[in-house]
């Protein structure tokens, strides 16, 4: 900590101005003095010898002429072993060790290390004596749940180093030399099993960026067959309030297929935080076997906690990932919801008397949704092997309108959108994302012209349906209808899924091709009806006949055995396949 | 430190500036005016010119008036004898009683931690069978009542005071009309609930500072009575008269709005507000009910909408009734599969025939013939609406589902209402 100090010249919410001497760089950390408390601050503007801070807790009590300390140090997350499983607030405070020290309340000016110090854990070295190492590269490796955890040569060191010297195996605690590193000139420097990063700037310790081309599993059908995401990628689901976007990034943290889940619940309810820690301990992850909580980092800075930790959250979160990227491990980070961190922004910008864009957020908006979205990517690291940051944001538009900033400015970076309809969480449909709407630049885990073929049925049913609403039923043709009972038929059996059910919730990319095959043999087929009454009872039974299958569990008999009724209708229907349909089959062969 | 200033600088609608060293942020201040005396709060530091909002208005201020700062925060009283008082938003008495000044706490403290909380669980019941039988409220849920000016809201909330299984009622009213602040009064008095009850009441004529400090009191008098293991149950009306007044103090000091004139920070303020709900692991609980009305009967305009995102689903109030089909609690699933067996059939099915019923009254209207079918859903309708939703019910939950099963039975065939049948079975009245 450097000596230098300042004095506090104006309060305004939040917004602090410090007069000082000597030097303050731009984001550093500071301390500002109120009595016995000290509270932490960023730097987020320099003029002349005044910097003005943001405090990242509540400001009442300070007064003009209160001491300000700045430590030199940019806003920084502890990372080494023992992240997984923790919940922490937006500055790595682990919330349960702040509810030891306060009690209820989340009390100002007591914070506590992101890692535990006592804890010990088993170190195995990897490199010799004499290795030249750069940053990102690993010196040793420690158990830590279901993973091996590497041991990195700190992020911020720039250059080439020597290994001097190394402990063997044994048990160490996080803060104990394990290694000793010589630079080009010599000068010998001791590294532990953790350091600090700075959270706002992106991990680069990597070799190449790659283009994100493996599909990211999120077992949700109506995702990964028609809108799906990559590992790498990024992806955003705006919607409305109440449309189900929370719910649906429940369900995604439980199944998606990667190694490591960071939930970062940003400017959200409590509520929802606590049903997370209360569930997940309890649940076993599928791949590992263990609690889900070993795989999952929790992040919470919900809506009532100050607000410009809620902007450092975000960064906090994506800077756990990708550390764990380094580690050659596939991360899915999940924020629920940018708006709030955009809002978060606009907050600090009205107070610095920033001329306001649109909807008052600040000129930069886009600019810092891009750069966070940015921080994801497919990457090959040091030592040949490969890891992944996939980010997932929910949106919250105002009003439920698309068309605001934050939506707009989160569209032009990602690259996929599940859009959330208020029509589809009316009529509970879950997932609520609007396959119309909605489109993804990844590629689906089932045949591309399969999934367009079903997105086809899927809009001409949508036209059909708003004609049908001007000229009735009796003015629609009985092959338009037949179409619209189809797309009808596809929504409510592979778009809708239940969260609920064990096995429908979690259907995997197997199934998903062998279900789209069935869908286009039966949705591809033209049947012998001749009157909409009939067509109607035999989709409807189609229908119930599918959501069955559903709920059986793969390749089991019982799935085998509902196969074979839907095989039974369809020959009752005299289903005959259309040419396209029987091409596209062929195709898949 | 009680230093006293003679010299105001400015006054700009309800705030002004004085020069002063050694103010905290958030201090609060006393001025007196030639009309009696103020509370004042800092809200902005600038070197040693100080901003305050005065509690009483800028009216009749002048630049020679007293500032004399308290060296505190704004704070309320705590202990038991709040129960059954009124207060202003200053925390003084608007009852004929005592000024209470012990054990003071300061407002707006800091949030709970999560890790503290404990899922939400436990019903609370409200004997009003829109709401325990379809949309359960739950222990520590937040949820706003949306509405139209004109609505019966007060009416309910009143209802919903002397029917709940709290042990504490805290009221907030901001811009009550002064018949609904005499009307929650007798209410309260008459059906034996003020002595459970404490309220903080800001009257449209009362100053507009005032209006924004009836959460903050509320909810720290609430939070002080969870923490003695006492389940509260708090009752505000109305939020978007809270979110107008910090509109129009944020204008006046010039802030940037951010939309339709709300200050950027609004979502912020209210989450704060309602995160307050809580239920404490092993102590009591805070629930929040929050009339919200909407100007225009727009959903989307900036309270409700910001509303809607912070809350655990949302009650309609439209024609004097709880709407069934907007409606939503979103905890109703943590509780009603304990209730009794039959209850979370009983209102599926009472909400698909009612739709149905809506259905039908469309054709109907439309000149449509009606068939035998018809002619049952619009008696099972009419009933629903007379028996079950009307606003002046008073049944437990185990009688409204009695009822349910009545109504059903009057309208309609056991296999019409698409119940399962060991339900039926055992539920469906005889003779």
């Amino acid at each position: 900590m450097t000596e230098n100090t300042g004095k506090v010249v104006s309060v305004n919410g939040n917004l602090v101005s410090v007069s000082f001497e000597g030097n303050v760089s731009m984001n550093e950390i500071c301390f500002v003095n109120v009595g016995e408390t000290k509270l932490k601050s960023e730097v987020i503007r320099i003029r002349g010898n005044i910097a003005q801070i943001q405090v990242y807790e509540m400001t009442g009590g300070i007064k003009c002429g209160d001491i300000v300390e700045f430590t030199g140090d940019m806003l920084s997350a502890q990372l080494g072993p023992g992240l997984l499983g923790q919940v922490y607030d937006g500055l790595q405070n682990p919330l349960p060790v702040l509810a030891k020290q306060a009690g209820w309340f989340l009390e100002r000016g007591i914070y506590a290390d992101g890692l535990d110090a006592e804890k010990k854990w088993e170190f195995t070295p990897t490199a010799k004596i004499g290795d030249s190492l750069r940053a990102g590269e690993y010196i040793g490796t420690v158990p830590e749940g279901p993973f091996t955890h590497k041991i990195f040569v700190p992020f911020y060191l720039l250059g080439n180093y020597t290994l001097k010297s190394i402990v063997d195996k044994g048990e160490y605690t996080v803060s104990e030399t394990v290694a000793v590193l010589a630079d080009e000139r010599g000068r010998e420097i001791p590294v532990s099993m953790s350091f600090r990063w700075p959270v706002k700037r992106a991990v680069k310790c990597y070799t190449e960026r790659l283009a994100p081309v493996e599909t990211m599993e999120t077992k949700v059908r109506l995702i990964d067959s028609f809108f799906p995401v990559a590992k790498g990628g990024t992806y955003c689901t705006p919607g409305p309030f109440g449309a189900g976007k929370t719910v649906l990034q429940h369900t995604t943290s439980k199944y998606a297929d990667v190694d490591i889940v960071i939930i970062a619940a940003c400017g959200e309810r409590a509520g929802e935080v606590v049903e997370t820690i209360t569930e997940f301990p309890e649940l076993t992850d599928p791949r590992t076997g263990r609690s889900l909580m070993e795989r999952t980092i929790i992040i919470c800075n919900t809506s009532s906690m100050p607000v410009a930790s809620r902007e450092a959250s975000v960064y906090t979160s994506v800077t756990l990932a990708e550390y764990y990227r380094q580690m050659g491990l596939n991360v899915l980070l999940l924020a629920d919801s940018t708006s709030r961190w955009a809002q978060a922004l606009r907050e600090m910008s009205g107070r610095l008397e920033e001329i306001p864009g649109e909807e008052a957020f600040p000129a930069y908006l886009e600019s810092y949704i891009a750069a966070f979205y940015e921080r994801a990517g497919y990457v090959l690291l040091p030592d040949g092997s490969k890891g992944s940051v996939t980010i997932g944001g929910t949106v919250s538009p105002a009003g439920g309108n698309f068309e605001e900033p934050v939506t707009q400015a989160t569209l032009k970076v990602v690259g996929a959108f599940h859009g959330l309809s208020r029509e589809r969480s009316d009529a509970r449909k879950y997932p609520a994302i609007d396959p119309l709407i909605s489109w993804s630049k990844y590629k689906t885990v089932t045949d591309a012209d399969k999934s367009d073929f079903c997105k086809n049925i899927l809009t001409s049913g949508d036209e059909i349906g708003s004609m049908m609403k001007v000229v009735g039923e009796e003015g629609t043709t009985i092959s338009d209808y037949i179409v619209y009972l189809k797309s009808e038929m596809l929504d409510s059996v592979y778009l809708q899924q239940n969260s609920f059910d064990l096995i429908d919730a979690n259907c995997g990319k197997e199934r998903q091709r062998y279900v789209t095959d069935k869908l286009v043999c039966v949705l591809g087929s033209e049947y012998s009806l001749d009157n909409k009454d009939d067509a109607r009872s035999f989709f409807n039974r189609m229908r119930q006949k599918f959501i069955d299958w559903n709920y059986t569990e793969f390749e089991s008999e019982a799935f085998a055995k509902a196969e074979a009724e839907i095989d039974a209708i369809y020959a009752e229907g005299c289903g005959r396949l259309s040419r396209e349909a029987e091409l596209l089959l062929k195709a898949g062969d | 430190m009680n230093k006293v200033f003679n010299k105001i600088e400015s006054i700009t609608g309800n705030v002004i500036t004085v020069r002063a060293d050694g103010v905290k942020y958030h201090e609060l201040a006393q001025i007196n005016t030639r009309f009696g005396k103020s509370l004042a709060e800092v809200n902005k530091i600038d070197g040693d010119l100080v901003s305050l909002q005065v509690f009483a208005g800028g009216q009749g201020i002048s630049t020679g008036d007293e500032v004399r700062f308290l060296g505190h925060e704004m704070r309320v009283s705590f202990s038991e004898d709040l129960l059954g008082r009124i207060f202003n938003g200053s925390g003084e008495p608007r009852d004929k009683g005592p000024a209470l000044t012990d054990n003071m706490k300061t407002i707006g403290g800091p949030s709970v931690n999560p890790t503290k909380r404990i899922l939400a669980n436990r019903m609370l019941r409200t004997n009003i069978p829109m709401i325990d039988m379809f949309n359960t409220l739950v222990v520590s849920q937040k949820l706003p009542i949306f509405s139209i000016s004109g609505e019966p809201y007060n009416k309910l909330l009143a209802r919903i005071a002397l029917q709940a299984e709290a042990d504490v009622i805290v009221l907030g009213g901001m811009g009550l009309k002064y018949d609904d602040f005499l009307y929650f009064k007798e209410e309260l008095s008459n059906g034996g609930a003020l002595s459970k009850t404490v309220m903080f009441i800001h009257t449209a004529s009362d100053p507009t500072v005032e209006c924004m400090m009836i959460p903050d009191m509320a909810l720290a008098v609430a939070e002080q009575f969870a923490l003695q293991n006492k389940d509260v149950l708090v009752l505000l009306t109305d939020m978007t008269n809270f979110a107008d007044a910090m509109k129009e103090i944020a204008i006046t000091q010039e802030q940037v709005p951010s939309n339709r004139g709300y200050p950027g920070d609004l979502y912020s303020q209210l989450a704060s507000r309602y995160e307050k709900a809580v239920d404490f692991d092993d102590s009591g609980s805070v629930t929040v009910l929050a009339v919200t009305t909407m100007p225009g009967d727009d959903v989307t305009h900036p309270v409700p909408d910001n509303t809607g995102y912070i809350t655990e689903g949302q009650y309609y109030l439209k024609g004097g009734r709880i709407e069934p089909f907007g409606s939503l609690s979103r905890l109703k699933q943590n509780v009603n599969g304990k209730t009794r067996k039959d209850h979370r059939a009983l209102m599926d099915a009472m909400i698909r025939l009612y739709s149905s019923y809506k259905e039908t009254l469309e054709k109907k209207n439309m000149g449509f013939a009606m068939t035998r079918w018809d002619d049952k859903l619009l008696k099972y309708g009419q009933l629903f609406e007379s028996e079950l939703m009307d606003l002046s019910v008073n049944l437990s939950l185990e009688e409204a589902l009695d009822l349910g099963w009545k109504i059903l039975a009057e309208c309609f065939e056991k296999d019409e209402t698409g119940i399962k049948s060991d339900l039926t079975d055992e539920f469906w009245p005889v003779g």
